[in-house]
């Protein structure tokens, strides 16, 4: 164990994360993005109802891009943390508030503009501190 | 309970219990060989598992809430999973890995309020 104050003179850990992880990781969110769309768009139509869900064209494909996305995933996790990997998925907020605005016409909002400013600096500060 | 209450109590065990499927994910990754079929574990048949149940649990959640109140309930999910992480594969709290969620946090929440 190390505490905070002696890590950086110490010898890196070994289960680092490899930038193979984060491209992935990255890619996975641009799946998770399209998936949301499509979800958005199923659960107008969801209930608890066995064949109104296998019927929801939508919601199928977006399970199927989330099969993708955790086929992806669980490769990236191979060589990285979970801590550092995990977050990266925010970056779907980004993608899907950018989707918004091209493809369902939502109208862009300053709130919305600095939230996705920051997500992407927040990614950035982690992505910076995990890698090896 | 209110609906809204009602909307953010599902979103937030979904959050929960998508945050046990990225654990289970990892261990299955972690025991992940050359082969195809070391896909067929248990571990990652779990991730999978917990993961379908949060989709759900959140499906039920967004249908009857505002998304500007649920999308940062969503966001919890990465504190839970970073609690997780230091919990059952001893990784570091790093300071950039802190400052780099609470960025994550607030953004969502500005995300949140913009829509």
């Amino acid at each position: 164990m190390t505490t905070p104050g002696t890590e950086s003179i110490q010898p890196p850990p070994a289960p680092a994360t490899a930038r193979r992880s984060i491209a992935l990781v990255f890619f996975c969110t641009l799946l998770g993005a399209a998936a949301q769309i499509l979800f958005k768009i199923g659960s107008a139509h969801f209930s608890l109802n066995l064949i109104a869900a296998a019927t929801n064209v939508p919601l199928i494909c977006g399970l199927v891009l989330y099969g993708g996305f955790t086929l992806l995933m669980v490769l990236a996790l191979r060589e990285g943390e979970l801590s550092m990997l995990y977050p990266i998925i925010s970056l779907t907020y980004v993608w899907v508030t950018l989707l918004s605005y091209t493809l369902l016409g939502e109208k862009p909002n300053l709130f919305k503009n600095v939230g996705i400013a920051v997500i992407v600096i927040g990614v950035g500060i982690l992505g910076r501190g995990g890698r090896k | 309970m209110t609906p809204l209450m009602k909307s953010m109590l599902l979103v937030f065990i979904g959050g929960v219990v998508g945050s046990f499927g990225a654990v289970f994910l990892k261990l299955g990754a972690d025991k992940l060989s050359k082969s195809i079929r070391s896909f067929l574990n248990i571990r990652l048949a779990a991730g999978v598992a917990l993961y379908l149940g949060s989709t759900v649990f959140y499906l039920l959640g967004i249908k009857g809430g505002q998304l500007s109140v649920l999308y940062p309930m969503v966001s919890l999910g990465y504190i839970w999973t970073l609690l997780w992480s230091r919990l059952f594969f001893k990784e570091a709290f790093s300071r950039q890995k802190l400052l780099g969620l609470c960025l994550i946090l607030a953004g969502v929440v500005f995300v949140g309020l913009g829509g």
